[in-house]
This record gives C-alpha cells, structure tokens and sequence, in this order.
C-alpha cells in the first residue's frame, strides 16, 4: 500500500457543474489524495466520465473549480495537463504505428528528453508484455493489447495524477493484474490515480477510497468500511454497498419531487 | 419475406443505403438544403451546357458513322469503362476490408454468400448510377440533337458497368488468390488509382508523340488514327453500335453483361467469406517471437523532439503509411506526366513552360493539400490524446498546417525542380501559388473540421459539398492567378479576389466561426 498524503490533494474539485440537456454533473466535491487510488463508482449516466473529461481539459465546466497538484486546470489548463495522464475505455491510439513509434510521440507531446523517454519506454513495454510487439503496427495488435499500448502512452511521461475511465475493459486477467502492478508502482512513487469502472471486484480490491456519484452528486465516499457504515453496516459486498446507496439516494430524490 | 434470405438481405441494405444518403443529401440544415438544391439545379444546366457545346452536331451517326466518329465514341466509352472498373474495384476493395457489420453477419447462421451477392448487385447499381449520373448531359444532348436512338445509350452504359463490377471482382478474387489479403489490399488500391487514369494518360502520351500537342481529341480525330481504324461494318465496334443504339448489339451487351454479373456472383459470392475472413486475420496477427526484435533492436525509435516536431513527425508517418494517399498522390503524379512531357518536348521549341505547367502543378497541390488536411485535422485518430497534452491549440493547428505544407511541397518538388531548372521565375511563381493554395484548403479544412474515422477519407468530398466547392474554386482561382502573373497579365488581381472573397466567404459560413460567436 502506498502512503498517502492526508492534508495533501492531487485532484480538488469544487462545486463543479455541467449541464447538457440535462444536469450530467450537478456541484460536485471531491477530492483525491496524493498516493491515493481513488475509485468513481456510479450507474450509467451518472456523471463519471464527464466529470474526468472536465479535469482533463476535454469538457469546459458550467461552473466550479479544478486543482491538480494546486495547478488549477481551468486557468492554467497546458500546466495541469503536463502533470496528468488520461485513458480512455477507447485506445487512444494509431493504427499505423509501432508501439515505440507511439510512445515516441507522446513523449515528444510532453516535451520528455529522448534518454528519459527511451528507458521508459522499454521499461513499460517491458512491463506490460508488449516487448514482442513493439515494432509492429497496433493495427495488427489485439484489443487487450492497444489497450496497454495506451496506458504505456499515459505512463511514458511520468504523471502525477492518472486518470483512467474503464481501464480494464478488453483486457484478460493476466494483463489486468500487470496493469494493476503497474498503477500501485506509480502510487508507491507518489502519484494518485482517479478510475471509474463497472467492475465492482476491482475496485473493491484496489481503491483506498471509493466515491458514489449518482445524477451529477456525490452521494457516499470513503473506505470500503466507511461505505459499509453508511449502506447501513454489515459485511456486504460492494456490489450491495453501491446497490444500497444508490437505491436509497433514489428514495431521497423521490421523497423531495414527492414522487 | 423470409429473415436471412436475399431479399431479406436485399431489403437490408436498401434502407443503410437509403438512411445514409438521406444524411448526406437532405439533413444538412435548411439553409445549406437550399444551396444544395440551387447548387444542383446549376450544376445539371452547367453539365448539359457543357456537353452541348463539347458534342458537335453529328447528325450522320445514327444512318452512317464515319471512321472518324467511330474511334472518338469508342475512345470515350473506353475511358469511362476503365474509371468504371477503378470504381469498381475500390468499392470490392471496402467489401473485403470494411468490417462495419461483417462480422456480426459472419458469425450469424445466415450463409453469408446472400449478403455478398447482394453486395455485389449493390455495387453493380452504384457503378451503374454514376456513370449515368456522369453520362447524362451528354446523352440528352445526343438525343436531342440526333433522335431517341441515343436514348440506348444509358442501358448500354448500365451493361458497361455492370460488366465492369464483374470484372473488378474477377481481378480481386485473382489478386487475394496470388498475393494474399496482406498485400491485396494496397496493391488493389493503388491498381484502381491507376486503372482510373491509365487511359487519358495513355492518350495524351500519343497524342504528344504523333501530334506534338496535349489534345486527346484532335489526336483520335486525326487523319492517321482514322486510316488505320477498321471499317464501320466491322464486328470491332459492335460495342460503339450498342451505345449508337442498334438494337443487335445492344442486347448482346447487355444479356453478356447479366450473364458476366451472374456468374460471378453463382462463382465467387460464396468465397467472399473467407476472402474477408482472411483480410480480418490479417488485421489481427500475432508477433513472432524474434529474440533480435525484442533484445535489441525494437526502443531504438526514441529522439529528441518539441510537441510540434512530434506532431509533425507522427502526421508524416500517418501519410506514408496510408495506402489511398499513396494511391492518389500516385494519380496527380501520373496526371502531371503528360504536362511535364510535353514541357520537356516542346522546351526547345519556344512555348511558354509558366502557363503550361504552372496552374496545373497549382491546382493538383490545392487538391492535394486539402486532402492532407481533412487527414490531419478531421481524421485525427486520437484527438482526445492530443488535447490532454500540454500543448495549446494554435501551436497543434500550426503542427498540422506544417506538416501538410512540408508534405504538398514534397510530394510536387520533383516537378518544381524541374521547372526550376527550365525557368526560374515560373517556378518560384509556382512554389508561392502551391503554399497559398495548399495553406487555403488546409484554412477551409481547419473551419470545417468534422471529426471521423481517417477511413472515411473517401466520403471527404459528399460529407461536406461546401468545403470541396470552396476548396477547388479557391485553388483553380490561385491557380489562374499564378499563370496570369506568370504570363505578366496585370488582370491576375481578378483571380485573385475570386479566390480571396471564396475563402472569405468559406470562413463566413464556417462552423468554427459560428462557435466562436456564441
């Protein structure tokens, strides 16, 4: 386990809102520690992706404040990039490049010298199992594998907050937990990760903390433990936990439209 | 209707087709529907007004053909069948290699051979409907100068068409079975480039050698063609008569026509499976354990690099890899030969190489260009890759914009050198034309952005009419600018402004402008 900074946020958000046809994230607070793996659980439509897309940079918020690494994101958007990675569930990636043409281009997006970026890059190749496949196209890579061509790509330049939206998704076991292995290395080193994901076994076994969003809120955050006490006690799985919370926020929002 | 069966299928493919053309052509907006509607009602007098005046009078076709009438109508009809089969074999091509719903319909229970021959007989019909759509003014024309008799000719160019899939289907299944899916792909898609071109290129190198001018028609008019030509009751025009509207022939053509399409499709729709079974495996293969690769050689590809230098480079290596690039670049290179032929023929003779080859380099830049754009901009594969770095929007724009110029002057320097070396001036007149048009249709392509699959390239053009009016008005206009300078005529200022004010006029109506006014 890694040690996490108490006082010491590597993501603030406050009061942040977005609103499309409909309010997608309504003054949401949150706030990730550095060290801190820290998981956004919430049902489709609820508001995760588009909170992260608004810390990246990919989404202007209606309203609120983001900090990174007290960088704030909305002012100074290229410093808070320089300092943050983002994965999407969809590889970000070309088709026509080699894994290290790949990790070669982001390096250079990141301004990351060439000796840095090369034992970097062998070594998350390396890490990742890609070493066989590094000089061939992605196109002719698997999905599991341009996955981790990505992540290698979000790693090549060291961030200090990674942000990842269904990392898992498309991968099998094995290279899950490398991936996993990967992530805790970078937490050990002082960096914090944010991740959403359906895959409610993951998170169970690898967030310090886990935060519920629902409708734009964040309803429940804390430790399994703490998440447990509010859904009421017990030793429920978190599968229950976030069944319970989300369905007693239901009641909540019912009771006040008086529906 | 029974599910799975052909019309099933058939009745499948009608409504993507229908639903996607609807897209294109009527859901753009009111206003944009309205310029659609003007723009076609112009373009369709424009055509006709065309082909009235590039068709002469021939009222002795229909009774008694000459020799000379003869060559020109088969010379037409055999350019139009081989752009048919370059046509045709692009679209077998996607058929192959676009998964979309392929793989849903090859892991149905469904035998897949229905889709693919309804595929093929789609692909018949859209064959077929271009080159009407193409052939029309001039057929109308015919028939109104020359009598309903003419009229034959839209069936006799369906039976083209339809033999020209045929072909194109022969001609792939022949390449997957001798080069394998791994290379077919690319080699299919250059040889169609090429196919496309080969023919008015082929034409205008004889014109050059025996008539010593550019000019197709004068060259297939001229007394020596006609002289060696076959007589008029020879069985060699058989074709020509179809087209001319002789009943015999024409129904010939087209019951070989049927029967070409109907066989290939009783032959090959079954093996068009497999075929794309092995493209798909071709997509997902395994690296071979190479200890050298993974030991030594393979994290050797790192350098030292600027965000904009990466950008370039990464952009750079996107286009060289990009087999439709390759292929297309090929034919601008290929439609500059002649020019260039003709300039290094006539180079001694006096003739003015500025006007000759200076607007014709222009124009195929503009074009160009405007196509590395939409790659670089619109066919950004991971747009959201490059918007988390930390790099800001201009200097990402002015990566592109470089690496499209770098590009466009690259792949035309060979031409420009060679001018450069015939006359200096032209060719500095020509550099400065090939950047102004190149940075125009990058401009337009900017406003226009749209992000999509780089796949989609082929649909740049329908996806937004008013990017490829603006993109080739504005580059035909620096390129008339350009000779006009190079001419030392002082009304190039007209063109010019033509050019300016279509620019003007593209960012005026341009989304990009419209969001920033918000």
């Amino acid at each position: 386990m890694a040690d996490i900074a108490p006082d010491r946020f590597a993501l603030d958000i406050r009061d942040l809102a977005k609103t499309f046809d409909r309010p997608a994230v309504d003054g949401l607070d949150l706030g990730v520690r550095v060290g801190e793996y820290y998981v956004l659980l919430g049902a489709n439509g609820a508001g995760k992706t588009t909170t992260l897309r608004m810390v990246t940079g990919l989404l202007r918020p209606d309203r609120g404040k983001i900090s990174v690494f007290d960088v704030d994101a909305l002012a100074d958007p290229v410093g808070a990039k320089r300092i943050m990675a983002w994965l999407s569930d969809e590889p970000m990636i070309y088709d026509k490049l080699t894994p290290v043409e790949y990790l070669d281009f982001v390096a250079g997006l990141w301004g990351v010298e060439r000796g840095v970026a090369q034992t970097r890059g062998r070594e998350l190749l390396g890490s990742l199992g890609l070493a066989p496949y590094a000089r061939q196209r992605c196109e002719e890579l698997s999905k599991g594998m341009r996955q981790k061509v990505a992540l290698a790509g979000a790693l090549v330049h060291e961030p200090k907050l990674i942000i990842l939206d269904e990392p898992f998704t498309g991968l099998d076991a094995g290279s899950a937990r490398i991936v996993k292995d990967v992530l805790r290395a970078r937490l050990r080193e002082g960096c914090a990760v944010i991740m959403t994901t359906h895959i409610l076994d993951v998170a169970e076994r690898m967030a310090d903390r886990i935060g519920v969003i629902d409708h734009g809120k964040l309803i429940a955050q804390g430790t399994l433990a703490e998440l447990r006490q509010q859904a009421g006690g017990g030793d429920a799985s978190l599968e229950d936990v976030f069944l319970s919370l989300i369905a007693s926020n239901e009641d909540i929002a019912g009771a006040e439209t008086g529906l | 209707m029974q599910a799975g069966g052909l019309l099933w299928f058939a009745r499948h493919e009608w409504r993507l087709a229908w639903r996607d053309w609807r897209i294109l052509m009527v859901n753009q907006g009111k206003r944009r529907n309205l310029f659609l509607a003007i723009g076609v009602i112009a373009l369709t007098a424009l055509l006709h007004l065309i082909a009235s005046f590039v068709l002469h009078p021939e009222t002795e076709l229909i009774v008694a053909p000459s020799k000379r009438a003869l060559v020109l109508i088969t010379a037409i009809l055999a350019m139009a069948w081989t752009l048919m089969l370059s046509q045709a074999m692009e679209a077998v091509t996607r058929a192959f290699y676009t998964r979309a719903d392929l793989e849903l319909i090859l892991s149905s229970p469904v035998p897949a051979w229905r889709l693919f021959a309804v595929r093929i007989v789609a692909m018949a019909i859209t064959v077929m409907m271009l080159s009407l759509l193409i052939a029309a003014p001039f057929i109308n024309v015919l028939t109104w100068r020359n009598g309903a008799a003419w009229l034959a000719a839209y069936p006799a160019m369906a039976g083209l068409a339809w033999l020209a899939v045929a072909a194109a289907v022969l001609i792939m299944v022949a390449m997957f079975r001798l080069i394998g899916p791994k290379r077919t792909r690319f080699i299919a898609q250059v040889a169609a480039a090429i196919i496309g071109a080969i023919f008015v290129i082929g034409l205008q190198f004889a014109a050059i050698l025996s008539a010593g001018s550019m000019d197709r028609i004068a060259f297939l008019e001229s007394a020596a063609m006609t002289r060696h030509a076959p007589e008029p009751d020879s069985l060699f025009w058989g074709l020509t008569y179809a087209v001319m509207g002789r009943p015999l022939p024409l129904a010939l053509l087209l019951l070989f026509a049927l029967a070409g399409l109907g066989l290939v499709i009783v032959l090959f729709a079954a093996r068009f499976g497999p075929f794309a079974v092995a493209a798909a495996s071709v997509a997902h293969g395994h690296a071979q354990n190479d200890p050298y690769r993974t030991q030594v050689g393979w994290f050797r590809g790192f350098r030292n690099t600027t965000p904009g230098q990466a950008l370039r480079r990464k952009e750079w290596a996107l286009l060289r890899r990009d087999p439709w690039l390759i292929s297309q670049t090929l034919v601008q290179i290929l439609y500059l030969l002649p020019a260039a032929f003709l300039l290094w023929r006539r180079f001694d003779s006096g003739i003015d190489p500025a006007t000759l080859l200076v607007p014709v380099l222009i124009t195929a830049s503009g074009q160009f260009s405007g196509g590395l754009a939409w790659l670089a901009i619109s066919g950004e594969d991971a747009p959201e890759l490059i918007q988390t770095a930390p790099v800001s929007p201009a200097a990402i724009l002015r990566a592109k914009t470089q690496a499209v110029m770098v590009g466009t002057v690259a792949v035309f320097s060979p031409f420009l050198l060679a001018l450069l070396l015939l006359d200096p001036r032209a060719a500095l007149i020509a550099l400065v034309g090939i950047v102004i048009a190149g940075a125009c249709a990058t401009a337009i392509q900017f406003w226009y952005r749209l992000q999509a699959h780089r796949g989609r390239i082929r649909r740049r053009q329908t996806a937004s009419r008013l990017t490829t009016f603006t993109e080739a008005i504005a580059s035909i206009s620096w390129a008339a600018t350009a000779a006009m300078v190079a001419a030392g005529f002082k009304l190039a200022i007209v063109p010019a402004i033509v050019s300016c004010g279509t620019v003007l006029a593209a960012w005026l109506m341009s989304p990009a402008r419209a969001e920033r006014g918000k």
